[in-house]
């Protein structure tokens, strides 16, 4: 039976986002503020 | 036994404050939407800028108490990343996808059409030489030739322009042709850049 595997490697890393993403989004979560003024709301980032 | 709590009471716990919530959701759904973005765009730098900008919005979402989909998480995150993958490619006018190998060569997508210095000079040669043996054509077929193939013309539009019937034209070019190719012959001209 011929081998049906694939010659490239990466092809067969399991997809998935960086730590390094992960990371930044939780660091971006936690920056993150809104404030509501008179019914209009406003984002900062408080780095 | 592992209790898993339910993306809706994540969302709400996240909705409250707990930080801790939203690294739950994504670290719950990382390999899914990566190979949910990952099937449709086909690279993996791009998938992770997807991935980010999607979870991103989330975030903003969520903080801004505007998410009101409880229970159906998952979809609704998804529908987020399919919009910024629908978008990327609007904005890149649907490129076409390259797989990015070690053998990978930019010069093979990318091409100076320009002429060099010597195929410039080939060009030049030829054209003074075209233009010198159409002059020896008689006057009808040098007229039909030049409405032709300079000006682009239909034949029946040189007919209109000519008083001559599409059939006439039709002949003149068709001399023309053959008495250029006599003349190429004649004269020894090489017609290839």
């Amino acid at each position: 039976m011929e081998k049906l595997y694939t010659k490239d490697q990466n092809k067969t890393k399991l997809v998935k986002a960086k730590p390094e993403t992960i990371q930044f989004l939780l660091s971006y979560s936690k920056s993150l503020n809104i404030t509501e003024v008179d019914g209009l709301q406003f984002e900062s980032n408080l780095n | 036994m592992v209790v898993q709590i339910e993306d809706s009471q994540l969302v709400k716990k996240y909705i409250q404050g707990d930080e801790r919530a939203i690294e739950a959701l994504i670290n719950r759904h990382n390999s899914r939407l990566t190979g949910f973005i990952y099937s449709k765009v086909g690279d993996r730098e791009l998938t992770e800028d997807i991935f980010q900008d999607t979870f991103m919005k989330v975030i903003r979402t969520l903080k801004r108490g505007a998410y009101n989909e409880e229970g159906k998480f998952l979809p609704w995150v998804m529908r987020i990343a399919h919009n910024l993958v629908i978008d990327h490619f609007r904005k890149h006018n649907r490129m076409p996808m390259y797989n990015s190998k070690e053998s990978y060569n930019i010069f093979s997508l990318l091409g100076d059409d320009k002429l060099n210095a010597e195929k410039r000079l080939i060009k030049e040669q030829i054209d003074s030489d075209l233009l010198r043996m159409i002059k020896e054509l008689p006057e009808d077929q040098q007229e039909v030739l030049e409405m032709r193939i300079y000006k682009d013309m239909s034949f029946k539009e040189i007919s209109d322009n000519t008083g001559v019937s599409i059939n006439t034209a039709l002949g003149r070019m068709r001399y023309a042709l053959i008495n250029l190719r006599k003349l190429v012959e004649a004269n020894n001209i090489v017609l290839t850049n």
